[in-house]
């Protein structure tokens, strides 16, 4: 029990059992219906009678997740850039992406829609419109946190442009660049369901709006644990790679001096 | 008398800031030969480190004439090595490698700069800490680090911006005595800005003592006092006249910086 508790891994499983039985035993206690809030139980029985079809659906509200958040960066990483070396461009592009960001995603969705069908194409669209503000907003900040010194000091070593931007800013912005991406990804995932739940006939977005329509509330709550699970999923997938591209940052750096 | 390696004459500098051009060296005339080794202190925000910027041509200079090696600066220069006031290392690379990142951008043979750099590590007292990540040093082991990268390609004119600030007296002076016998082995022209005026004295030929902001000279001293030194020499009372008629400059002033 004592290694169950010190292990990093299994600390959060810990806290979900613990609060599964929180619900559980808050249904009970104050009587909620099984219309309103099913007791977990018959989420898990849910959840497992439909593995093979949510499994199945998971796949494209994971690939426009993955479209929509690879189309953030493509495109994010180097606005963001132009935005950092430029004051100018920041004057007109800055304020116009803030701007942006206060238009209600779900609300023009359904343009995408009217536009590009029924495809994977709108829900690539809302995955990358949520999933590309904090990769900008990260990509800006990392590059103009470069210490002027050291940019002062590669000029005076004769360093061209691409040493400059590869040997010196380019590592000294990842580390920015990747906590961005991480906010990214699991917005993008939210994103992808906005997608599916205004046009689509297939993804978790989709099988969530038919349980709903069907009163099926274990299947929504299941629904809804597969798509955490895929945020959960990316998300981590992301965390590695981070940490194979960046172990010499300081918030890896105690794992780091384990392994050195 | 040898020629002016560094010359400055009527060199201004002025910032252009958001609130207005900010004065920060008044026009500076002076001349460092070939061979020389010269300090500056004066008291914080004076322009030292500004000074020190124009040289190596990172700032423009804004009236005057300014030229390193016979010719105007009009860019970064690159026969120089630099040491700024911080350590300036990047987190992602070893000691070894942050030292030859000089080798790597200047295209210079790999196998010899890495034997050199190393050559270099020892001299510091860093042998051991090669492999090491600049947060496993302490401040005073990064800053030594930077010293190794500036001589790295072992340039004719070294330009230090308080380079021992961060060390303690005893390592201090074990610096000052290694900096002497490199320059004393190499001939290199070097401008040294310090906040000692002990470390001034002991290492310079002449000391430029420069007034409060807007920055300009104050004073320039010759030291005389015979080469090599060792660090008996603090003890003189040649030393201490020297270092006394210096330490005025700043009293007088009202601003004593250390
Ligand atoms: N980039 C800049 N823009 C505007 N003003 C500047 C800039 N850099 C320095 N200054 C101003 O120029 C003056 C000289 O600065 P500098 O850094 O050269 O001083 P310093 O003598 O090196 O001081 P210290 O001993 O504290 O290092 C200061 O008053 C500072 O406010
Ligand atoms: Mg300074």
């Amino acid at each position: 029990m004592k290694t169950l508790l010190t292990s990093q891994w299994a600390r959060p499983f810990l806290l979900i059992l613990v609060l599964l039985v929180l619900w559980d035993i808050s249904i009970r206690v104050f009587a909620i219906p099984a219309y309103l809030v099913p007791a977990p139980l018959e989420v898990v029985v849910q959840l497992w009678r439909e593995w093979p079809m949510l499994l199945s659906q998971a796949i494209p509200t994971t690939w426009a997740t993955l479209g929509g958040f690879a189309l953030s960066v493509v495109v994010g990483v180097p606005i963001a850039m132009l935005i950092a070396y430029s004051p100018l461009v920041e004057s007109f592009v800055y304020p116009l992406l803030v701007f942006s960001q206060s238009i209600p995603k779900v609300a023009v969705a359904p343009l995408f829609v009217v536009w590009f069908g029924f495809g994977i194409i709108p829900k690539v669209i809302a995955a990358f419109l949520l999933g590309f503000f904090p990769v900008v907003v990260s990509t800006v900040m990392g590059f103009k946190s470069i210490e002027h010194d050291m940019v002062d000091l590669a000029r005076s070593m004769g360093s061209s442009r691409w040493q400059m931007f590869f040997k010196i800013s380019l590592p000294q912005a990842l580390p920015a660049m990747f906590s961005g991406m991480k906010v990214s990804i699991t917005l993008a995932v939210v994103g992808a369901v906005v997608g599916e739940f205004v046009g689509s006939n297939s993804g978790i977005g989709y099988v969530l709006q038919k349980a709903n329509g069907n009163f099926d509330l274990p299947l929504m709550f299941a629904a809804l644990v597969i798509l955490s699970m895929i945020g959960v999923i990316l998300f981590v997938l992301l965390d590695v790679i981070e940490r194979m591209m960046i172990p010499w940052h300081a918030s890896h750096r105690q794992e780091f001096m384990a392994t050195a | 008398m040898a020629p002016g390696l560094i010359t400055l004459d009527k060199v201004t500098k002025i910032y252009q800031t958001k609130d207005g051009p900010v004065e920060s060296l008044r026009p500076l005339s002076f001349d460092i030969r070939e061979g020389e080794f010269v300090s500056v202190v004066g008291p914080s925000g004076c322009g030292k480190s500004t000074l020190l910027k124009l040289v190596a041509g990172l700032l423009p200079i804004t009236a005057g004439q300014l030229s390193l090696l016979g010719r105007r600066i009009d860019g970064p220069q690159k026969n120089v090595g630099i040491v700024f006031q911080g350590a300036v290392l990047l987190a992602w690379r070893t000691v070894l490698d942050n030292i030859l990142l000089q080798a790597e951008i200047r295209h210079l043979p790999m196998a010899a700069a890495r034997e050199r750099a190393l050559a270099l590590i020892k001299m510091a007292g860093l042998s051991g800490f090669e492999h090491k990540y600049p947060w496993q040093l302490s401040g005073g082991m990064q800053q030594r680090v930077s010293i190794c990268r500036a001589l790295l390609h072992d340039p004719p004119v070294l330009l230090m911006d308080e380079p021992f600030g961060a060390l303690d007296a005893m390592t201090r002076e074990k610096m000052n005595l290694e900096l002497q016998r490199i320059w004393y082995g190499s001939k290199k022209t070097v401008l040294l800005i310090t906040h000692s005026i002990p470390e001034a004295v002991f290492l310079s030929d002449r000391v430029l003592v420069m007034s409060e902001r807007p920055g300009s000279i104050a004073a320039i001293y010759d030291i005389d006092l015979p080469r090599p030194r060792s660090l008996d020499v603090m003890s003189t009372p040649e030393f201490a006249h020297l270092a006394k008629t210096i330490r005025g400059h700043f009293f007088a002033q009202g601003s004593l910086d250390h």
